[in-house]
């Protein structure tokens, strides 16, 4: 081992010509997903897999690069989608405006949530969230007016929408993926700026020793109720994504079931990893596919096989692929 | 000597009913090796853990180069000038050993930064290798944490604690669980230490703690027993009672 003194390339060990290409994880991420409707059985699939990848992405800011484990992640999915729902279909908001107007008010729900649990620590934490997301889902139950109640928010159809003048038909589904895709990309420049960032630094030594990142000077509950928004946020763009591929928004989305989901696809896909959430999230909507056209006891199934995961693979599909290369380090 | 750099005014700390210190003035200068010693249970650690902010105490005032540092939260502590290792080895286990101390080394700087890349602040990486250097791991440096040897991992957790340049450094024990070559050569990096600044240390090994300090505070009960030269403490009575006969199978 040489011993460079410049601050060059330090901050990642060196790397194989795999790991540099490793490197470019956004663009790579981007080429992956831009196929995705071709390697996949259905289109609709493909659209799934985008969008619980971003909702997953973000959790796994939270759980994966901070350590926290949250089981209420649903509340900020379903906040993205019920704001951009009401904003389109109630007050007349243009689509492209909805969605940073739902990404806002979604990250302040967060904020409200996060200064509450992340006072706690451990299972209290993972308490708090979930209920607290679970007051979350009663209030969206309650306030039908607002969001339909039972029935799910409907009545805000996007179907024509116009990109930089030229009109786009939403309806049809290759239009629909790649307008969808792009606020994926987004939000996964946006996922890597912060893992690179000083920041990311913070969140990971604070995953590694709460205590030693508390005494090397960092304003611990500070970090990470600011890493509990950005998570936030980034999941409640795939709930905004939801929302405009689907027209309606159900009420299932806020259940805690939808939170449970979101914390097995990071574990199957590998926490802790960059695109591990994409792939988490294709693994269990395909198991979810292939195996509910034979049986309606689907999700024992896929229960046995998170248990497998979780025993055999702790590190997911990706965090185990990446591992087998030589390229754990990198983490792409 | 340059002036007083820490002052502990009449501290105390109760845990319930429970007196772990009681009524401690004494006050450091700037710029030499301290030694603070005591039996098990003499409130070492208690005292230890109040300098660097992770207790407050119940009673007392602190007093850092004139400021009272009472009621301010530990992570500001490092920022004022003061930091320290941990008895029980304290790292980031599953970041490399650059990363260890570079992330020390930033928070002195950028906490809340979420949009430059951190590889591109190389002032940073530079001075985690000089921390890394100064405690010989930099040819470490690319390791995950957890894959040091015992006595490596000491060394970083000093390196940790160095890179905010403190201008008051307490060091836990830093030579527990470490066989005689390790120890010999953790007292030679902490007189290198000692040469720059000012450190105050928690050991038990009293060959190595009189051979190596300045000034030796000795705790007992929770009360200040003796504070001298490490030759007024050898044959101070009262020392020898308490402590020294019944560790000289150990020290």
């Amino acid at each position: 081992m040489t011993s460079p003194s410049s601050g060059e390339a330090v901050a990642k060990p060196p790397s194989s010509g795999l790991g540099r290409l490793l490197d470019q994880r956004v663009l790579l991420s981007i080429a992956v997903l831009a196929v995705l409707p071709w390697l996949l059985p259905s289109q609709a699939l493909a659209v799934n897999v985008l969008i619980y990848g971003v909702v997953v992405m973000g959790y796994n800011l939270l759980f994966g690069y901070t350590g926290l484990l949250s089981f209420g992640q649903a509340a900020f999915f379903g906040a993205g989608a019920y704001f951009t729902g009401i904003a389109i279909g109630r007050y007349g908001v243009p689509w492209f405006a909805a969605v940073p107007i739902a990404v806002l008010l979604s990250t302040g729900l967060a904020a409200a949530i996060g200064i509450v649990s992340t006072r706690t620590r451990g299972i209290y934490f993972s308490m708090v969230t979930l209920a607290l997301a679970q007051l979350v889902y009663y209030v969206a139950l309650q306030a039908s007016s607002f969001t339909g109640g039972e029935n799910g928010l409907r009545g805000f159809t996007v179907d024509r929408i116009s990109l930089f003048g030229l009109p786009v038909n939403f309806l049809d589904p290759v239009n629909k993926y790649y307008v969808l895709m792009a606020f994926a990309a987004l939000a996964m420049w946006f996922q890597s700026r912060i893992l690179n960032s000083p920041f990311g630094a913070v969140i990971e030594a604070i995953r590694e020793n709460e205590q030693r990142a508390r005494a090397c000077g960092y304003d611990v509950e500070r970090s990470k109720l600011i890493v509990f928004m950005l998570s936030g946020a980034i999941s409640s763009l795939g709930g905004c994504m939801l929302a405009l591929h689907l027209s309606i928004v159900p009420l299932d989305i806020l259940h805690y079931q939808t939170s449970g989901m979101i914390v097995m696809m990071v574990l199957l896909g590998g926490a802790r990893s960059f695109f591990g959430p994409f792939v988490g999230a294709a693994a269990f909507l395909i198991l979810e596919d292939v195996i509910s056209v034979w049986t309606p006891h689907w999700q024992l199934f896929v229960g046995a096989i998170f248990v497998l995961f979780v025993l055999f693979l702790p590190k997911g599909i990706w965090g185990t692929l990446l591992d087998t290369l030589g390229v754990g380090k990198a983490r792409p | 000597m340059s002036g007083e750099l820490l002052r502990a005014e009449g501290i105390g700390k109760h845990f319930g009913g429970f007196v772990a210190l009681e009524g401690i003035t004494v006050s450091f200068a700037a710029g030499q090796l301290t030694s603070i010693i005591g039996p098990n249970g003499a409130g070492k650690s208690t005292f230890f853990n109040i300098l660097s902010g992770a207790l407050t105490p119940t009673s007392g005032k602190l007093h850092f180069r004139g400021r009272v540092l009472n009621g301010l939260p530990q992570h500001r502590f490092v920022h004022q000038g003061i930091s320290r290792s941990y008895q029980i080895t304290n790292i980031f286990p599953d970041l490399s050993v650059h990363e260890n101390v570079r992330v020390a080394a930033q928070a002195l700087t950028v906490s809340y930064d979420i949009w430059r890349n951190r590889a591109r602040l190389t002032e940073l990486n530079a001075r985690a290798d000089a921390a890394l250097d100064a405690v010989g791991l930099l040819g470490r440096r690319a390791e995950l944490a957890k894959f040091l040897s015992h006595g490596q991992q000491r060394a970083l957790e000093i390196a940790i604690a160095l890179v905010s340049e403190p201008e008051l450094l307490l060091l836990d024990e830093p030579t527990a669980g470490m066989g005689p070559e390790e120890t010999k050569d953790m007292v030679a990096l902490l007189e290198r230490l000692a040469e720059k600044r000012t450190v105050l240390l928690v050991e038990h090994k009293m060959k190595m703690v009189l051979g190596l300090s300045k000034r030796v505070v000795v705790l007992h009960h929770g009360r200040l027993l003796a504070d001298g030269a490490p030759d007024e403490i050898r044959s101070n009575p009262e020392v020898r009672r308490v402590y020294l006969g019944q560790s000289e199978g150990y020290g």
